[in-house]
């Protein structure tokens, strides 16, 4: 009915060193990852800063580094809160080979229904109740604009 | 692009349970039920399924109406399909990181 857990992924014309570098990498991470910059520190326990320019900071914590293979990390979705039990979920990006130079790159995020009582802490945050459906509406927006007629 | 809209997680914990999930379905299948007759049909007490009664209440999924000393319940469609919406989101949302993953893993 409603999953645990969301799975997409691409292929891309490039051996799975390129994919890790643009993946995982400072400079090319602020370029796909948020619209206002991105950080994350390589190693297990690291620090993940995403920001955005209208929805704040979304924070994580690296959970998984295997070169060439695995990126994982935890994340809050709620802007500017740490993860913990209760807000997070774990997102983990796999890189598998794919003939000589391509790379399938596929992401999970997984644990929404372990998400508990963000609502409610929600309620006590004075400038949020503008982001909840618009948010909501405006990716709605975008999904059907981009699907073809 | 929104980004981080807030979960909507009353919703998505309260269809955590497989119990809750097996009572929404059985109250969907008859349009409208009391506790004690649901129960009837689930390997549960009429106790518990007043409790999940309550969880799914609150969270919007099940609403419920007073006849004489009973109350019937019906499931509410809306959050489950805004729900989903919230899910699609996330979903479109990855799409968008993958694809600007891959033009710059395919540049040069």
């Amino acid at each position: 009915m409603v999953p645990d857990s969301i799975e997409r992924d691409v292929l891309i014309e490039a051996p799975v060193e390129r994919v890790w570098a643009a993946l995982t990498q400072a400079e090319h991470l602020g370029r796909w990852f948020g619209d206002a910059g991105a950080e994350v520190e390589l190693e297990v326990g690291g620090a993940v800063v995403c920001r955005w320019r209208e929805h704040g900071t979304a924070l994580g914590v690296v959970e998984r580094i295997e070169p060439n293979r695995v990126f994982a990390f935890r994340w809050s979705l709620l802007s500017d809160e740490p993860p913990r039990p209760g807000n997070e979920t774990l997102v983990t990006f796999t890189l598998v080979p794919e003939g000589a130079s391509a790379t399938r790159l596929r992401v999970v995020e997984t644990g929404f229904r372990s998400l508990r009582g963000t609502e409610e802490e929600r309620r006590r945050h004075v400038d949020a109740n503008t982001s909840g459906w618009k948010g909501e509406l405006t990716e709605l927006q975008g999904y059907l604009a981009s699907q073809p007629a | 692009v929104a980004t981080v809209s807030h979960p909507p997680d009353a919703v998505l914990s309260a269809l955590s349970d497989p119990t809750r999930r097996a009572l929404l379905d059985a109250l969907a299948a008859r349009g409208e039920a009391t506790a004690t007759s649901v129960a009837r049909e689930l390997p549960v007490s009429r106790q518990a399924v007043v409790k999940h009664l309550g969880v799914l209440d609150r969270a919007g999924l099940v609403v419920g109406r007073r006849d004489g000393r009973e109350v019937r319940y019906r499931v509410r469609a809306e959050p489950i399909r805004s729900t989903a919406r919230w899910l699609q989101g996330v979903a479109t949302e990855w799409d968008r990181r993958l694809l600007a993953i891959k033009r710059i893993a395919e540049e040069e």
